[in-house]
């Protein structure tokens, strides 16, 4: 089965000291677009299609399943049906769903929906969602029940887990930091829900808020830091680095692939630029967090059995990989991405390199860069113990930082690939 | 019973090069276009994936990646007098199935033809007089010119990225190109590909003897490149896997790696693969295609009507789908009568093995690395001496070191045993092999036609191929091969075997598949099937496109004549045939 885009089982009250409670004027509608084209704009920020639209069904008619740590969720029709979308529905139980997370009728929603990161939606934007939407051609398709053990089939357990991790609240912009990172400020933490996977999350699936954007998961993916961290971060991006690979789904560091590149597809890539150096500016404001892997164990050549292992693995590189990425581990600028100072390949966790050595991946397609690259699979040749050589030399190589790699970790995940691709 | 399907603007049948570079562009046009494959749908990953795709055996001997004959052939006699048999294994030649075509697993030899080509029998006859051209030999115009084609000649290198050294741009001679070329708007997309000492070594020789050689012209990408529809490549890593694979890592240029991301993701293009269609379909009259009839794999029918029929498929699926369908008047070599079928050519090859002292690392290949010599190609020579007609390229080509197919031992060496294994070592590192690639001039006993016998899985009669070699592709070729020994003894070898072609054509071994004619262009419907447009002079809804126009075989590897004449006839229908549907070319 196809996985899903993006889990959003998480909140993300981000604890931003010295924010005033002054209203954002930042969003304030002055363009000349229409409220329906604003709210087009709007949903394409909101990635709404990532989860509503099945790959096989009509636009925005739900039912496309999205697997969670506690069961499977189908995401609803949220065309303008009366009967089985949203079309019966008023501006306020709208705007309630978004901003509460509650149905009509006093039904929970559970956080797979990002209500979570929609409360901080002013009401005009949420109110041109609702006027972009109620002009979709409306689709009789009736919602596909959760796939939910108890107690999570319980929706009423909602109201403890709101109680403990949601905060509810309209974006408050923070007078000490220039419109432009307020702009950011409140598509990141707003729409944009990058923290549903890019934030580590607690047991109960909400993110950490001491913790936040230091990279989380999100379906067999790591998805990487995005603090100003040199290694497992942003750190060595400009905010244009940001803009280009937002944009156009690659920039020279790097290429968006997995559920990024579906990200950059459906959403991103349709954000102005004005929009999305806000989010470099306020990505980029982000503090770097203190990782383990800065002491590169993979690179002490000192002890021999390292000197063996990291031979071991530039052995596959060089057989398998340097065709592309170059021996040099440069790549080929906007083409095959860089490993040297790649921030997926020095990510605390290595779980996402690992995963695409296996499964491969396809780049992002956009407008302006409309090939979809794809790197194949190398699960049919290559051992766990091939992989978890081959990652630890990528990991210490050119300058690169992490740990060393147990072929125990590269059996899981492959483990896990196999049981997703059967499911 | 064939079921109906509801219609489109456009029909193409196949779904290789000129089925890509026309979809694209009728679409970009706002038609709405469907395209039905027989084959699979293949990209490049996971299909081509590097790593999996360098397997010699599986694709370059077991022939993966094209068509198989147990499904679909065609039966080949050397002459009239014969009777054919089905070719039941791919021998002289090897047609593709599924999406990219050919266009997947070609070497990436991107010629252009000369301006004289396009004037074979008018420039033969003002030059050398009427009496120059065996009475047999029914070579003639194209009917559009060098110039005519050159911005499309242009265009599929500027969608290809083709790696090359310009000759002449604008009639300014370039030094280090070929000096005999066309006169080209501008240079090519890209650099040269990097040199193989093989190459470097035949330069030399070549300059030693008085020629003048030039890097190949090729589809292999030398540095990243950004096409005209924004699709990216990437940079050659000379794997030597080009001829019969797909390409790993989007360096050379295919349909896959230039077109299918932007075409794949229009609303208004549609592919079905696994499709074969049987039939192009007349209305009463006779006079317009109303669509085409296809079978899927469970052998359902279906009927697919269409405004506009574009037989885009390989040269000969395109005659063979003509004759099926009744389309023109079948050609007749006894009575000299008819036009579909007439003019097949083809390609006549030889090569001298040269061994020298010297390791070049014949390994380190792409499919269109070479040095070539265009001196006696075309008419870039007297032809009154020599007393024959054509000519070719004489290239040293490193396309890779493959151990089962891509090795050269001397003629003398033992066929087997201890001796053969040590004649391999002491050669494999230290062997090259120069080509020589020769036009074949068109017959009035060189041609395709349904075959009595023999019939399809469909209970169609299969295509029957009637080829042979004439006297004067026979002078030519040992000509040329005359003039390779020359430039292969300056190498200063310590043994060289020449290997001229003689005899009668055999469909065993491989040879290339540069399969020409059949479905001609001209400026006569008596002696062409397709106008200078490529639009059938009978049904104007139909264009039928590829090598099947080329009236004879020039001197050079198709493709981008065949990418040109693409370009040419989407150019035509976009221009002229949308805005007043009928017939271009008054007959």
């Amino acid at each position: 089965m196809k996985t899903k885009t993006h889990v959003c089982v998480a909140v993300a009250a981000i604890v931003a000291g010295g924010l005033f409670a002054v209203a954002p004027t930042l969003l304030a509608r002055e363009t000349s677009h229409g409220s329906i084209e604003r709210g087009r704009y709007l949903v394409a920020a909101g990635d709404c299609a990532a989860c509503h639209t099945d790959e096989r069904g009509k636009p925005f008619a739900g039912g496309r399943a999205v697997p969670t740590p506690f069961g499977t969720i189908y995401s609803t029709n949220i065309t303008p049906d009366g009967e089985t979308g949203i079309g019966n529905w008023t501006s306020d139980d709208f705007y309630r769903a978004m901003h509460e997370g509650i149905a009509p009728g006093g039904e929970h929603l559970y956080p797979a929906f990002p209500y979570p990161w929609y409360t901080k939606l002013t009401r005009p934007d949420v109110d041109d969602i609702r006027t972009f939407l109620a002009t979709i051609p409306p689709v009789k398709q009736e919602n596909k029940s959760p796939e939910l053990p108890w107690p999570f089939s319980v929706r009423e357990v909602m109201t403890g887990w709101n109680a403990l991790y949601f905060k509810e609240g309209t974006f408050q912009s923070n007078p000490q930091k220039s419109a432009e990172w307020n702009l950011g400020a409140y598509l990141v933490e707003g729409l944009g829900h990058c923290g549903a996977c890019h934030s580590p999350k607690n047991f109960a699936g909400a993110p950490k808020r001491d913790k936040a954007y230091q990279g989380g998961y999100g379906e067999n993916w790591y998805a990487t830091s995005l603090g100003g961290d040199l290694h497992d971060g942003l750190g060595q991006w400009s905010a244009d680095d940001i803009v280009q690979y937002l944009k156009t789904g690659a920039n020279k560091r790097a290429a968006a692939f997995g559920p990024m590149a579906e990200v950059v597809h459906n959403s991103t890539q349709h954000l102005d630029d004005k929009d999305l150096h806000a989010i470099a500016v306020y990505l980029k404001d982000l503090p770097p967090h203190e990782t383990p892997s800065t002491t590169n164990a993979a690179n002490d050549n000192n002890k021999p059995e390292n000197a063996e292992r990291l031979a071991r693995g530039r052995g596959v590189y060089l057989d398998d990989c340097a065709g592309c990425h170059m021996e040099n581990g440069e790549g080929l600028a906007g083409i095959f991405p860089p490993l040297k100072g790649n921030n997926v390949v020095q990510a605390k966790d290595p779980e996402t390199v690992v995963h695409i050595i296996l499964s491969g991946e396809k780049t992002a397609v956009t407008k302006e860069n409309p090939t979809g690259f794809a790197m194949p699979a190398f699960d049919w040749k290559l051992s766990d113990q091939q992989v978890a050589d081959l990652v630890t030399y990528l990991r210490s190589a050119w300058g690169n930082h992490g740990d060393q790699l147990d072929k125990g970790k590269v059996a899981d995940t492959r483990k896990t690939l196999v049981a997703a691709r059967t499911q | 019973m064939a079921t109906k399907l509801p219609p489109k603007d456009v029909v193409l049948v196949g779904f290789g090069w000129t089925a890509s570079i026309i979809g694209q562009e009728l679409t970009d046009a706002g038609l709405q276009v469907l395209a039905l494959e027989r084959g699979a749908f293949r990209d490049t990953v996971p299909d081509f994936a590097t790593t999996k795709i360098q397997d010699e055996l599986r694709y370059a001997v077991r022939n993966e990646l094209f068509e198989e004959p147990e499904r679909e052939t065609l039966t080949f006699r050397n002459s009239m007098d014969q009777t054919a048999l089905p070719m039941r294994h791919l021998g002289s030649f090897k047609p593709a199935a599924g999406a990219g075509g050919a266009g997947v697993h070609w070497n990436g030899q991107n010629w252009r033809f000369l301006p004289t080509d396009f004037l074979q029998r008018s420039h033969i006859e003002q030059r050398y007089g009427k009496d120059f051209i065996p009475p047999d030999m029914t070579i003639q115009d194209w009917g559009v010119t060098y110039d005519e084609l050159e911005p499309f000649y242009d265009r599929f290198e500027y969608l290809c990225g083709i790696s090359g050294q310009a000759g002449n741009i604008q009639g300014k001679i370039q030094d280090g190109g070929n000096p005999f070329e066309g006169p080209r708007k501008r240079g090519f997309p890209l650099p040269p590909l990097k040199r193989s000492y093989g190459t470097v070594l035949f330069e030399k020789a070549a300059k030693e003897v008085g020629y003048k050689p030039f890097p190949c012209p090729a589809a292999n990408t030398s540095k990243a490149y950004k096409n005209i529809y924004g699709v990216q490549l990437g940079e050659c890593t000379y794997c030597g896997f080009c001829e019969w694979f797909g390409c790993g890592n989007y360096s050379k240029s295919s349909p896959q790696t230039t077109v299918f991301p932007v075409l794949l993701h229009k609303d208004n293009f549609e592919l079905r693969t696994h499709m074969s269609v049987t039939k192009v379909l007349l209305d009463s009259s006779g006079k317009r295609a109303t669509g085409v009839i296809y079978v899927d794999p469970q052998g359902r029918e279906f009927e697919q009507p269409a405004d506009l029929v574009i037989l885009t498929a390989f040269a000969q699926h395109n005659v063979h789908l003509l004759l099926l369908s009744g389309i023109g008047k079948p050609y007749d070599p006894v009575k000299n009568e008819g036009v579909v079928g007439r003019n097949y050519a083809y390609q006549i090859t030889s090569s001298v093995n040269v061994f020298l002292d010297d390791i070049v690392n014949p390994f380190m290949g792409a499919g269109a690395l070479g040095q070539a010599i265009d001196e006696f190609n075309g008419d870039n020579f007297d032809h009154g001496p020599v007393k024959f007609v054509g000519g070719g390229y004489i290239a040293l080509w490193t396309t890779g070191g493959r151990p089962i197919l891509q090795h050269h031992l001397p003629k003398d060496a033992p066929k087997w045993g201890s001796g053969w294994k040590k004649a391999m070592a002491d050669n494999y590192l230290r062997s090259l092999s120069i080509a020589t690639h020769g036009s074949v001039m068109s017959y009035r006993d060189s041609y395709l036609d349904l075959d009595p016998t023999y019939r399809d899985e469909y209970g169609n009669p299969l295509l029957r191929l009637t080829f042979d070699f004439h006297p004067n592709e026979h002078l030519m070729s040992a000509f040329l091969t005359e003039k390779a020994a020359g430039i292969a003894k300056a190498m200063k070898p310590r043994h060289m075997d020449a290997n001229p072609r003689q005899g009668h054509y055999t469909i065993v071994p491989y040879q290339t598949t540069h399969n020409t004619g059949g479905a001609v262009m001209g400026v006569d419907p008596h002696t062409s099937v397709v106008n200078r447009y490529l639009q059938s002079w009978d049904v104007p809804n139909l264009f039928v496109v590829g090598s099947c126009a080329f009236p004879q075989n020039a001197g050079y590897n198709p493709t981008g004549t065949v990418g040109a004449l693409a370009y040419w006839a989407a150019n035509a229908i976009r221009t002229q045939y949308m805005k007043k549907p009928g017939p271009l070319v008054s007959a």
